[in-house]
């Protein structure tokens, strides 16, 4: 299939097959054409080229009942209620009344929202949504289901009982296509189509993506005070692909097996770790980019200070009766990333929000850079960048004037701006783009810029909220290795993300659930925590899991 | 494509009722709007003039002067507010705080003893049907004091014309400007309020959604012109109601013909409403468009305010293309002449007929694809 | 000194960023400018209070000589643009009720002979009440037109005094500032001010809702910028737009219609400048109310019609009941008509202009701060 808009082909010949009864993958990166694909499955954009058959009828002319599909952005009704919702695509898709009431109440066991079928749609938290959006598509019991992105912007619980139910979906001779841009859930589809640029990089089952880099993959235990150094030397050597740490670890990827690697790189003592997707993924790419951060060359270096950068002390904030953070208190001591993570809806945003003065707080006090939230706000804003989950620029402004307005409230005038304006450009390759629309860049393009006016003041905090959300394995290298450069010149960064593996980036971690701090600690520390006493678990992903549910464990046997 | 389906068709108006329950904007517009509308037409729009502020320059002494002042003080039509000389008076006339200025001059008295006695009336040509006003009813006042002075009342005049005013004897202005307000209402109703919902199904993404499932597209436009359908007639009936009880405004038609022009403007309407979501899939165009295609002209080029003979010709050819320009005489007959299905009809069936196209470039250019 | 160079350079990035935001796009470009043009110039021609070209019907009983005169008389009015002549009371009833004529003049058998024996003689006339309006300014032409026939056809002039039997003396009238009463000279002022009004709220009400639902809000509010330099960015396209748009108003009025501006240029922008302000608050005040676009949209358009009829354009506001009156004060097009007549039409002084733009400014200050602490208060 061919699918060109304009000038840009967003689809180059694409084949793809979907069988019934099994999870098939459609990975790629933001832009790759994920969208364009399944909205020609679904009978939705003509292909320019090529046909696309459901079902046994070509895409237009299918019978549209045994089809589930579920667009990005769910499709939902916000001003209508749950029940209300399912009512309507039940409807739609004449599903017969005997069967009615046993299929909701089948559906929303299984979404778990019986507890909340009268609550509106717009009303519900990201995951619950997502659920919702999902059993809407699954109302008349579909043949073949399409689903968009269903895991994106929802926390890693959330996204494993989607998972699972579409699964159990898919044990019933349902065929489903799954498009995702986390990797991790590739690695578990039995049939796997990876999309770069609307051209088709590998199909198959994703065990072969993980093979090709069989023997590869190294984990090395490098203590916090030689890291720096030892990564500088790795690189020189050429030799690692991709380098990323993992706890007080650096787990590397290498251009050929480990027992070929020059000894005096040391990376005898390294234990060859299982590959994951993703280090197939950006192998296919043919490595990441390891080079030193040019943003971080020129930053200021931040001066040295016993304060911390950023504090909150029993920070809080009710609405009604409903408490969204109840007491949340840490440090982060002056150039040190810091994570907040939990599921959504927990709290987790509404605490960052609170800290960038988005929101006042009902009680506590939070401090940035060591002015006081409540009396220098204004100064408080001054020394933080600030990304948003959401591209939230301006879109329908250009490149360069969304620089120069950034530039301008940050308070930077003529030749500073100037100079300023003109380094972010080439840090982020941007200056072939300065004058298209900032709403038209790739995904990966409009982080970037995201990122480059947070940072343009070169302020000592930066708040960034889900700063990788959506973007390829590739840019989210570039991020963290500026984000771990600036750090190191003395910035401190508070950064959400629902990527596990992002959070080992972090110094330490926070892990709110039901608006409260349930736990703290280094990425280390958190994975001993989950395993309760039997050693550390093997990934945050599952330390995340497990400690969300001693939570809840303690939180019924308290009530 | 599956043929046309009660149970699909039912759900989605059930939905589309919710949202329009739910959104505070559309009951302001259907329910509230109306109302504001027709206490504007009823007590603001007074198209008839009623006491004019005026200053009297009095230059001669006599007493026949001070009798024709005091003549002037106390006619109804006028409050004298501002006494003294007339480049005074001309600067409170460019002030705004008088409209004229009637000046009696200095050897007044001196010629009305002789049967004469000429006053001078200045009036603010700004607001010329205040200043015709003025012009003519001061030379009133003056005459019916002369007469009253010679003794015997004015002889009349060699030829008079004695004017009725047919299905409004009283030429109450409220009672023409209701059925524009209703006009209003169902053009805001029917073409902005479709035209915006429908742009906001694309914006969020829920048309998408819609789309993927076995809902016709005949059905989709179909669910969306009948709730609008059903609160644009609910609103004439506030209309109705509200003038009928509130104004004493005559309704002498039949309500099977007021619910036969309505539902025909209504058609038209919608389809004006559809085609400019079809060609415009964001909110703040099509409200735009809405405002600039369907809202303006129904207002200015309908007859409903301004006479559509008197305006140029080129502006004339423009309003062959308002449809509201079709609506609003049968509107005007049907509440206060009664039924006449003579001129109803032949207006209904250019309304059907606008409708008709308007459907037709909808369905030609709205396609079941979202790209 | 510096924190004063800090504030400029963040007003500057805010303004330029507001205009760009409103100008970027060329269609938004058009839509800004064309339509008020157009709105101006096509609602200046079709917006006449005067009756033109109707068709006047006659049921002529009389034939005599003052039917003759009274038809010649009307023959030669350039309010009538024909005469359909009817054959009998039901040719005159169809011919209203089917609208082929605004108002039917009867003159009745044995009209001429009244007249010629000097009796008080007496013509008919039916108008459509249904367009009461029209019907009542054709219905005063009517009048003046048989009237002027009797005095023709008793071969006296009018002006006469005492010898016609009519008492004598007279009116002379001079009609200041529109010496013909031309409409047009009333209603492109008034334009002026509805067309600039409906610009500034549309492009004001939508400030704030639209970068609420962009996402680009919370960009904002992280930024060190204090409240006031964001509403001074968020009022400049409106103003700036405004400002330009009168400015081609002017040009319109002046170069197309010929009417020039007899005021000062000063007092013109000055009037304009917090005009537009006033209308910026009222767009902001909505616009920070609202939840989305479409909220924003109608809650702007359920403003503006009652502010464009209060304004005395429609209707005179001396005609409205004492509580619209004082209603009408708090509405800045009222304020906005009366300047705009004053300068174009009566060279209005400085200071009746500045009696008149102090409302407009107690207005701003009001709705100004009303926006303000809505913005203030949905920042939270």
């Amino acid at each position: 299939m061919v699918k060109r808009f304009g000038a840009v082909t967003a689809l180059a010949g694409v084949d793809l097959v979907l069988h019934g009864g099994q999870m098939t993958g459609l990975v790629g990166p933001d832009g790759a054409g994920k969208t364009t694909l399944i909205r020609i499955l679904a009978g939705l954009v003509d292909a320019d080229e090529g046909s696309a058959q459901v079902l046994g009828a070509s895409a237009t002319q299918m019978r549209r009942q045994s089809l589930g599909y579920m667009p990005q952005r769910f499709g939902l009704y916000e001003d209508l209620s749950v029940l209300e919702n399912l009512t309507l695509y039940a409807e739609l898709r004449a599903l017969p009344d005997a069967e009615r009431s046993a299929t909701f109440a089948r559906l929303l066991d299984f979404t778990d929202l019986a507890r909340f079928q009268s609550r509106l749609a717009g009303q519900l938290s990201g995951g619950m949504k997502q659920k919702l959006g999902l059993a809407c598509a699954l109302v008349s019991q579909p043949q073949v289901l399409l689903l968009d992105e269903p895991g994106v912007g929802v926390d890693p619980v959330s996204r494993h009982e989607l998972w699972d139910m579409v699964r159990a979906m898919a044990g019933e001779g349902v065929g489903v296509l799954w498009s995702t841009a986390y990797l991790d859930e590739a690695e578990r589809c039995d049939q796997v189509y990876l999309l770069s640029e609307g051209a088709l990089v590998h199909a198959g089952p994703p065990g072969e993506m993980m093979a090709r880099v069989a023997g590869r993959v190294v984990q090395v235990a490098v203590p916090a005070s030689e890291r720096r150094e030892r990564l500088h030397a790795l690189r020189a050597s050429g030799v690692v692909m991709d380098a990323v740490r993992h706890g007080e670890a650096l787990r590397l990827l290498l251009r050929q097996p480990v027992d070929q690697v020059d000894p005096a790189l040391g990376l005898s003592n390294a234990d060859i770790i299982a590959p994951r997707f993703e280090d197939g993924f950006i192998d296919a790419l043919g490595g990441a980019d390891l080079a030193e951060s040019a943003l971080a060359a020129q930053y200021r270096t931040i001066p040295e200070n016993d304060a911390p950068a950023i504090e909150a002390k029993g920070l809080t904030k009710r609405y009604g009766a409903f408490t969204a953070a109840g007491d949340i208190s840490f440090s982060v001591p002056r150039g040190t990333i810091f994570g907040l993570l939990g599921p959504n809806g927990a709290g987790k945003s509404t605490t960052f929000r609170m800290l960038c003065g988005l929101i006042t707080a009902s009680a506590g006090t939070g401090s940035v850079a060591g002015h006081d939230l409540r009396r220098a706000r204004a100064d408080a804003r001054q020394s933080l960048g600030y990304m948003a989950q959401k591209f939230s620029l301006y879109g329908d402004l250009s490149v360069r004037q969304n620089l120069a307005f950034f530039a301008g409230i940050y308070g930077l005038s003529g030749h500073a701006a100037r100079e300023a304006i003109a380094h972010v450009t080439q840090v982020f390759h941007l200056s072939a783009m300065l004058d298209m629309n900032a709403g038209t860049l790739p995904l990966g393009f409009r982080q970037r810029l995201s990122l480059a006016c947070a940072v343009m003041h070169q302020p000592p905090v930066l708040f960034l909220d889900e700063p990788t959300s959506g973007v390829d394995p590739l840019v989210r290298r570039e991020f963290w290795n500026h984000i771990t450069a600036l750090v190191d010149k003395g910035v401190t960064v508070l950064v959400t993300t629902h990527f596990m593996d992002e959070a080992e980036y972090c110094d330490r971690i926070a892990l709110v659930h039901q608006s409260r701090l349930i736990a703290s600690g280094t990425p280390d520390e958190l994975r001993t925590l989950a395993g309760a006493g039997q050693g550390p678990v093997a990934t945050m992903d599952q330390a995340f899991a497990a400690l969300i549910r001693a939570a809840d464990t303690a939180r019924e046997k308290a009530a | 494509m599956s043929g046309l389906s009660l149970r699909r068709l039912r759900a989605m108006l059930v939905k589309e009722s919710w949202q329009i329950l739910r959104d505070p904007s559309t009951m302001l517009i259907a329910f509230v709007l109306p109302v504001i509308l027709l206490l504007i037409f009823g007590y603001a729009l007074n198209l008839d003039t009623g006491r004019t502020r005026i200053g009297l320059s009095l230059q001669d002494g006599g007493e026949a002067a001070a009798s024709l002042a005091g003549d002037f003080r106390h006619s109804p039509w006028f409050s004298v507010v501002e006494v003294g000389d007339v480049p005074h008076l001309k600067d409170d006339l460019v002030a705004g705080t008088i409209r004229g200025i009637v000046v009696i001059p200095q050897d007044f008295s001196r010629m009305a003893a002789r049967g004469g006695g000429d006053i001078q009336v200045i009036t603010d040509g700004s607001l010329p049907n205040n200043a015709a006003f003025i012009a003519a009813y001061a030379e009133g006042v003056r005459q019916s004091w002369t007469a009253a002075r010679a003794g015997h009342p004015a002889s009349p005049p060699p030829l008079s014309l004695t004017l009725r005013y047919w299905f409004n004897p009283g030429s109450v202005s409220r009672f023409f400007l209701v059925p524009g307000a209703i006009a209003i209402v169902m053009t805001m109703i029917g073409s902005l309020l479709t035209a915006l919902v429908l742009a906001r199904e694309w914006e969020r993404g829920t048309m998408e959604a819609i789309l993927a499932t076995p809902l016709g597209m005949g059905e989709l436009l179909l669910t969306k012109v009948v709730p609008y359908y059903g609160l644009g007639l609910g609103a004439t009936a506030l209309c109705t109601l509200v003038s009928l009880l509130l104004f004493g405004v005559p309704f002498r038609g039949s309500v099977l013909a007021l619910f036969l022009i309505a539902s025909c403007y209504l058609f038209c309407a919608l389809g004006q409403g559809l085609m400019i979501s079809a060609l415009a899939r964001s909110q703040y165009v099509a409200s735009q468009i809405a405002l600039l295609a369907a809202f303006l002209p129904s207002l200015l080029l309908s007859g409903f305010i301004y006479e559509i003979a008197s305006a140029p010709r080129w502006v004339q050819w423009i309003t062959l293309i308002v449809p509201a320009r079709y609506l609003i005489p049968s509107l005007q007959t049907v509440f206060l002449a009664g039924d006449d299905w003579g001129q109803f009809l032949p207006d209904m069936g250019k309304m059907l007929l606008f409708g008709a196209v308007f459907f037709l470039v909808t369905r030609w250019r709205m396609r079941r694809r979202v790209a | 000194m510096m924190r004063w160079l800090a504030f400029l350079t963040r007003c500057r990035a805010m303004i330029v960023k507001e205009m760009w935001a409103v100008l970027r796009d060329p269609r938004a470009r058009i839509i800004l400018i064309a339509p008020p043009i157009m709105q101006l110039v096509l609602f200046a021609s079709a917006a006449t209070l005067e009756v033109r070209n109707v068709d006047i019907g006659v049921l002529d009983l009389d034939h005599g000589p003052a039917a003759h005169e009274v038809l010649g008389q009307m023959a030669g009015s350039p309010n009538i643009r024909v005469l359909v002549p009817l054959a009998s009371y039901e040719a005159l009833a169809r011919a209203i009720d089917r609208r082929q004529v605004l108002c039917a003049v009867i003159l009745p058998e044995g009209l001429s002979r009244d007249v010629a024996a000097r009796h008080p003689a007496s013509a008919g006339a039916v108008c459509d009440g249904r367009r009461s309006n029209s019907a009542q300014i054709m219905g005063g032409y009517l009048s003046q037109i048989v009237g002027q026939a009797g005095l023709a056809l008793r071969g006296v002039e009018a002006r006469a005094g005492g010898q016609n039997g009519l008492p004598g003396g007279q009116s002379t009238v001079r009609h200041m500032f529109n010496p013909n009463l031309d409409f047009l000279l009333f209603v492109l002022p008034a334009l002026v001010a509805t067309v600039a009004s409906i610009s500034a709220l549309s492009v004001a009400g939508q400030s704030v809702a639209r970068e609420r639902e962009l996402g680009s809000f919370d960009q904002l509010m992280v930024a060190p910028l204090r409240l006031s330099e964001i509403l001074i960015g968020k009022m400049a396209p409106p103003l700036i737009v405004g400002l330009v748009n009168a400015t081609l108003y002017l040009l319109v009025i002046t170069m197309l219609f010929g009417e020039p501006l007899r005021g000062s240029l000063i007092s013109y922008y000055l009037a304009t400048f917090f005009f537009l302000t006033a209308n910026i608050g009222l767009g902001m005040t909505v616009s920070s109310l609202a939840q989305t676009q479409q909220q924003a949209f109608l809650g702007i358009f359920l403003v503006a019609v009652p502010v464009n009829l209060l304004s005395g354009f429609a209707a005179p506001v001396d005609n409205m009941p004492l509580a619209l009156r004082i209603i009408a004060q708090a509405d800045p097009q009222k304020h906005m008509v009366v300047l705009m007549e004053g300068l174009f039409l009566k060279a209005m002084p400085m200071m009746a202009v500045l009696a008149n733009v102090w409302p407009l400014m107690a207005i701003s200050a009001v709705t100004l701060t009303v926006s303000t602490l809505l913005f203030r208060s949905r920042m939270e």
